[in-house]
């Protein structure tokens, strides 16, 4: 199977290099009109074919590296450091990414079949498919170049081979793991289709928005699945490392983040170029900016530039990735300056307080959050330079930086749907935000009054009042959204004399894009809460033996016992408590310790009540070698379900904008420009 | 009249509710210090776990338990914050401080973020102002026939994509 898998990648880089070459030579034969022994357009169909076929040759190298797996094939290095037998199935088909061979592997699969889609689909755009196919194929070819040779997957092992692997790293051996790195993967490699398209559509001057409006579908569940990827990630780092967090600013989580932060800005601004032509050289740079971070997330964590919990070892790989991200600057900046002349916008903004001018903020902030992402993530490498000292660049430092700025992301969320398109006047403005304004100044002072005050102790606290303007603003921005819905299906319901929800799902189909955008933006809304609610965390630590008791918020938690388990994976012992409130026994829960057998490492199983208004987070910690005492720390992490319930807002509101209109969504461009929402627009569509 | 009983509503209505803010930030302020979760939080362990020193529990850490208790310690003796952290700093290196100082090329890490923001928002004011200028000039020297043109171009382009977005 070794032997096959490399023959297979071997072929998959020979045919994509075909594809790269014969799509450039006949895309210069198309443009310059030379005559050739072989017609253009065959050989650009050559070209397409082959990169059907590399697909084929990738997917037989990935099969031959996960039936290597379950086979047991340790003379394969990279499937014995990351399997064993022992190994549940599940987690064996898990270490296809769990090392950095298997993870590139991964990413030029996915690329390859990102690719397949896009050339079975060429007809839509012949021409323009022809130059985002050969794009995709110098990507690939780069790909496909480092797992045959910098970081070979099917690398044989010198000497005996061992009867058993090392076995995968226990933080990996947990159901998110199976779903959280495809999901983020396919976000980070689904970038490069709209990538290629700009591209594309720059270097052959393609008039129009067209490939903006075939992308869209592309970049939204693009979008989806990186935003699937961090949160599940989130849940993984919540419910594995124990610590009683989800977000610990890590450079790998910083470099999911960036690509995320741009690719919704480029999902706001493009709305700009497709309605009013604005915003078009914005755009094409924001997509190459989005795919060159992905680029450097990868570089930055497997090169070994930043230290990270989760980074992959350091390796010769930086390298490659350096210099593959240096082309595609020169590459960029090359084609921008060439073709810059054709991206010139066809209107321009009117006002400075208009829809256009939100989106333009809205931008800004958003790369602004980007910037202060990747300056933290690079400032310990800049004061190494500068001082010959590395420095730490934690969570204090995004709490200080980050959250204002994304609290002021969240204002721009409520505020830019209130606001017309073109210009508007005082009166539209005070009637639009008379509710928002009321919801926000309303829920500050409940918050308050319930607690949630920016002192503590007599002291400032930073915490609470980002978590007080957090509560606040989110009502705001509720509001606004729901009086939109609100106003829309009022009148259709009074027009079709059906109930409100059955108007709202009307609205909702007759322009999905918008209310789906709306879903998405409620969805934000809610994972804001639930993130506000991490100001109000609060932990106890006990040594518990039995019949001891510990409390933490309304719960009081007995130890019952302390019990052990094991199978060919891992040796477990759990702590049984009893949970009471008020008196009364309510569940058990049962945090764990495993140490797993092949690696002999120890890992942290978590127990978790969730309800609405909190989580009873419960570590066993292990033993107190001094006193021999186990011992037990709890959590009450507030509002934490709300996290991953915004997310399935997110999720849902992204497949309501993917459907089609139930009407076309170009009504809009009769509705009056002073008017954000109007009858005629709630019954006949617009964006 | 009207327009004057109106303007004084929204002034009451705004003092109201700045007494409102003035009470609930008055009450309940105490004075007791949580200085071991604070300071815990603004060090970093040294174990190479990437974790907060007051959120590193992993078994078996070599150097979590012994910062604490140092921390405890320090706390205990009655040193203020600073001369806490500068310890620890001059002791574990600066990468033990899980935040850059404000002295020297680390306040640079501080105000870079700000100051790109601040230029940014300024430069995007200043553009939008020079597009409102720009479009009066170019208003005035619209030409029919090009943008004619390029609606068709876009017209013909677009065609067939209507209605699934």
């Amino acid at each position: 199977m070794a032997t096959l898998g490399s023959f297979a990648l071997l072929v998959a880089l020979a045919l994509t290099v075909y594809n790269l070459f014969a799509g450039t030579m006949a895309l210069r034969l198309i443009a310059t009109g030379q005559p050739s022994r072989v017609a253009p357009d065959r050989l650009a169909d050559t070209a397409r074919r082959a990169g059907i076929a590399g697909f084929a040759a990738v997917s037989v190298a990935v099969f031959a590296l996960v039936w290597s797996v379950f086979a047991n094939d340790f003379s394969i290095t990279y499937i014995l450091e990351h399997s064993n037998r022992a190994l549940p199935g599940a987690y064996k088909f898990a270490a296809l990414w769990s090392g950095q061979e298997g993870s590139l592997l991964l990413w030029a699969w996915l690329l390859a079949a990102f690719g397949f889609v896009l050339r079975l689909t060429h007809k839509t755009d012949v021409k323009l498919y022809a130059y985002a196919g050969t794009i995709l194929a110098a990507v690939q070819t780069f790909f496909l170049a480092v797992v045959n040779f910098a970081a070979p997957p099917f690398a044989l092992m010198k000497g005996a081979v061992p009867d058993d692997g090392n076995g995968l790293s226990p933080l990996l051996q947990y159901p998110e793991m199976v779903i959280h790195p495809p999901m983020l993967y396919l976000g980070y490699v689904g970038f490069t289709v709209p990538f290629a398209f700009a591209l594309g559509a720059l270097m052959m001057r393609y008039p129009g928005e067209k490939w903006i409006k075939i992308t869209r579908v592309w970049t939204l569940v693009t979008w989806m699945f990186l935003t699937l990827g961090i949160f599940l990630g989130m849940h993984w780092a919540y419910a594995v490392l124990g610590w009683g967090g989800y977000w610990g600013w890590d450079p790998v989580e910083n470099a999911s983040f960036m690509p995320w932060l741009t690719g919704t800005a480029f999902l706001h601004s493009v709305m700009m170029q497709e309605r009013k032509g604005m915003m078009k050289s914005w755009n094409v740079w924001l997509i190459f900016t989005t795919f060159l971070l992905t680029l450097l997330g990868t570089l930055l964590t497997r090169a070994g530039l930043v230290s990270s919990v989760h980074a992959f070892a350091q390796s010769s790989i930086g390298t490659w990735f350096w210099v593959f991200m240096l082309i595609v600057l020169a590459v960029c900046i090359f084609t921008y300056v060439l073709q810059r002349d054709h991206l010139k916008s066809d209107q321009q903004l009117e006002s400075l307080v208009s829809r256009e001018s939100s989106f333009l903020f809205n931008n800004l902030v958003l790369l602004a959050a980007c910037f202060v992402i990747l300056w933290g993530t690079l400032f310990p490498i800049l004061s190494e330079y500068v001082q010959g000292s590395k420095v730490t660049v934690g969570p204090p430092f995004y709490n200080r930086v980050a959250v204002p700025i994304g609290l002021f992301l969240l204002f721009l969320t409520g505020v830019g749907p209130l606001l017309p398109w073109r210009a508007t006047s005082l009166r539209a403005i005070r009637r639009n935000f008379i509710i928002p304004s009321i919801a926000l100044w309303g829920t500050a002072i409940v918050c308050m009054i319930a607690g949630a005050r920016p002192w503590k102790d007599g002291a400032f606290d930073s915490g609470n009042f980002y978590a007080l303007v957090g509560f606040s603003l989110s009502a705001a921005v509720f509001a606004a959204i729901a009086s939109e819905f609100l106003r829309g299906a009022a009148v259709i319901a009074k027009q079709t004399h059906r109930n409100l929800f059955a108007a709202t799902v009307l609205l909702t189909r007759r322009n999905t894009r918008r209310y789906g955008g709306y879903i998405v933006h409620i969805g934000v809304v809610i994972v804001i809460v639930g993130l506000a609610g991490a100001a109000f965390n609060h932990n106890e630590e006990k040594e518990l033996g039995v019949n001891d008791t510990i409390s933490v918020g309304p719960y009081s938690l007995k130890c019952v016992g302390f019990t052990q388990d094991s199978n060919l994976n891992f040796n477990s012992e759990y702590a049984m408590l009893d949970v009471y409130r008020d008196g009364k026994k309510l569940f058990q829960m049962t945090p764990e310790k495993r140490v797993y057998l092949a690696s002999q490492q120890p890992e942290t199983r978590v127990a978790i009540h969730s309800v609405v208004g909190w989580d009873l987070y419960v570590v066993y910690e292990g033993t107190n070698p001094d006193t021999g005492q186990p011992i037990i720390k709890a959590f009450l992490n507030p509002l934490v379900s709300w996290i991953w319930a915004g997310v399935v807002f997110m999720v849902f509101g992204t497949f309501v904008a993917l459907a089609p209109s139930a009407t076309p969504a170009t009504a809009s461009l009769r509705v009056p420009a002073t008017q954000p929402v109007t009858a005629e627009a709630a019954l006949k569509g617009g964006d | 009249m009207r327009t004057g009983s109106r303007s004084i509503f929204w002034i009451k209505s705004a003092q109201a509710v700045l007494l409102a803010v003035a009470v609930c930030f008055s009450m309940g302020a105490g004075n007791s210090s949580e200085r071991f979760t604070d300071l815990g939080h603004r060090l970093m362990c040294t174990c190479s776990c990437a974790q907060m020193l007051g959120e590193c529990n992993h078994v078996g850490c070599p150097e979590s338990g012994r910062m604490r208790n140092e921390l405890s310690a320090a706390i205990a003796s009655g040193a203020s914050d600073k001369e806490i952290l500068a310890s620890f700093s001059a002791k574990y290196g600066a990468t033990v401080l899980a935040a850059p100082t404000t002295k020297g090329f680390d306040l640079v890490a501080w105000i870079a973020p700000f100051a790109v923001f601040a230029a940014a928002l300024l430069g995007t004011i200043l553009l939008v102002r020079h597009w409102s200028i720009g479009r009066t000039a170019a208003a005035q020297e619209a030409n029919p026939a090009m943008d004619a043109l390029r609606e068709k171009i876009r017209r013909e382009t677009d065609s067939g994509n209507e209605g699934d977005i």
